[in-house]
């Protein structure tokens, strides 16, 4: 049976959705100049947050630009995971180009994921500048992919750190039952 | 990071018809090909999914349409596309279809798409060769990819795509039904998402036995047309019929051909479909086709989403 940890839950989570908000906030306020932005969430928990940044921060920070991306088809283990993976649809009904996209997803770790949603979002126009925000960076990157925005620091070495092999997990409603980030201490757990 | 899984798990190497594949694997082949729809309308329309992958257009047949939106479809994949044809290469000079794909398949290969006069052919080719391969239309057996896009076309329209459930539609198929393997694809098809079908022609074409396979059968277009939710008119084949079973081409048009004037007797909303290639003033007239109720170019633009689904999944999909 594996172990299962809340890290956070109902009043922290929301803090760590507000301390997201406020960051991102923070570098959209300092530069003026820098035009307009968008917020694009990765599916399947990503696209929930971003819309839940997007409401915390007011329709005019992004005037409606909250787009989803569905990364399935550019995933680099589709030969692995084959007959498992399922489409779905990207939704994103305004022009990239030029903008300043904030890229939202709920889990850092490998930076795989994060590599195929830039490579799928550069197929759909030429953003000014891409952000990352995390939620959790768990840490353990196989690429050189650096967020800008992290909530939650969980990387090995802060305080929060799980133990090696461990699984994070974040679940977000309506996807999931409750709002809350939680380790699993099993080593077989899979990698999404 | 996105979990990209599910409880199903598509689980065809090949996709020979739709008799073979359950409810679940229509809807969720459905599924996909909605997912896929967005690639075929942005400036960059292609994806890297299918990146490596080596997809051989067989074709022992003159196809347009088919051929062209298989090759559409694996390209949007980023798949490298084989064009072969019948004419012109070794079958020609005797060659088997097996020798011919299974040299095919030496050279690495890993989706055959097939089009062939016989019946069974691709079945018989699925059993010769280790990659996969997808029926792109055989003798008068099935085209399933064709069947697909005809139900992916009725969810669309019919506000259906939330689950393809097509209980409550009833589906009119008219023509020659005998020799249509589209025709036999969309019944299997129809009937597994809970639609009723009903099959319309002459008695010579439309035999009584189809009922065995759970549809209605009619020799009367226009007592049917009332009660239909969509039309799916099937092109005479020219090339298929023998003198002694089709009526005059006069004779059929104007027992069977689908005019302005009948379609004032069918619903208001009713959906007009034809596979392609049509002849216009014969099974349909060119108002008709060309007008609002008409979903004729859209089953073409749905073809290419499906196919995509196909070529996809039969390549993710485990031997066996």
């Amino acid at each position: 049976m594996p172990t299962m940890r809340v890290i956070a839950e109902n009043e922290r989570f929301q803090q760590l959705i507000e301390s997201l908000c406020d960051r991102i906030k923070a570098v959209m306020d300092a530069d003026p100049a820098a035009g307009e932005w968008a917020l694009v969430g990765v599916r399947s928990r990503g696209d929930v947050l971003a819309q839940r940044i997007a409401e915390k921060l007011g329709p005019d920070k992004f005037q409606g630009r909250v787009g989803t991306l569905d990364i399935t088809l550019y995933r680099d283990d589709l030969s692995e995971i084959g007959s498992q993976a399922v489409v779905r649809t990207t939704e994103i009904d305004f022009a990239i180009d030029g903008l300043n996209v904030v890229l939202v997803d709920d889990v850092l770790m490998t930076g795989r994921s994060i590599r195929a949603a830039l490579q799928s979002l550069m197929d759909l126009g030429r953003p000014r500048r891409v952000w990352l925000a995390v939620l959790v960076d768990r840490g353990g990157r196989e690429l050189p992919i650096a967020p800008d925005f992290v909530a939650m620091d969980m990387t090995a070495g802060s305080s929060d750190a799980p133990q090696p092999g461990a699984k994070v997990q974040v679940m977000v409603k309506p996807t999931d039952e409750q709002d809350a980030v939680v380790v699993y201490n099993e080593h077989e757990q899979e990698r999404a | 990071m996105a979990e990209s899984k599910s409880e199903y798990h598509w689980p065809h190497h090949h996709l020979l018809g739709l008799e073979d594949l359950s409810a679940e694997d229509i809807r969720f082949l459905l599924t996909t090909a909605l997912g896929f729809e967005g690639v075929s309308t942005r400036s960059v329309k292609k994806v890297p999914a299918l990146r490596g992958k080596v997809v051989v257009n067989l074709f022992f047949e003159d196809s347009t349409r088919t051929r062209a939106s298989f090759h559409l479809a694996a390209s949007r994949l980023s798949a490298d596309v084989l064009e072969m044809a019948g004419k012109g290469s070794s079958v020609s000079k005797g060659e088997t279809l097996v020798d011919t794909a299974r040299n095919i398949e030496a050279m690495g290969i890993d989706v055959i798409v097939c089009r062939h006069h016989h019946s069974g052919a691709a079945v018989h080719l699925a059993r010769s060769v280790k990659c996969s391969v997808v029926n792109a239309g055989d003798g008068q057996h099935e085209h399933p990819t064709q069947g697909l896009l005809d139900m992916l076309t009725i969810a669309k329209r019919k506000e259906r795509t939330d689950g393809f459930d097509f209980s409550g539609l009833t589906v009119a198929i008219v023509g020659d039904i005998a020799h249509s393997r589209v025709a036999r694809s969309n019944v299997y098809g129809l009937l597994k998402l809970g639609a009723k079908v009903i099959l319309v022609g002459p008695p010579t074409l439309v035999p009584g036995a189809f009922t065995d396979l759970g549809c209605e059968v009619s020799n009367n277009l226009e007592d049917v047309l009332p009660r239909v939710d969509v039309i799916n008119m099937l092109r005479i084949q020219f090339e298929r019929l023998t003198s002694q079973a089709f009526p005059s081409m006069r004779e059929y048009t104007a027992q069977f051909g689908l005019t302005t004037k009948r379609m004032a007797k069918a619903k208001p909303d009713v959906l007009v479909m034809h596979p392609g290639p049509m002849n216009r003033g014969l099974e349909i007239e060119s108002a008709v086709a060309d007008g609002p109720n008409s979903a004729i170019l859209q089953q073409v633009a749905n073809g290419l989403s499906v196919r995509m689904a196909a070529l996809f999944l039969v390549s993710g999909a485990p031997a066996g």
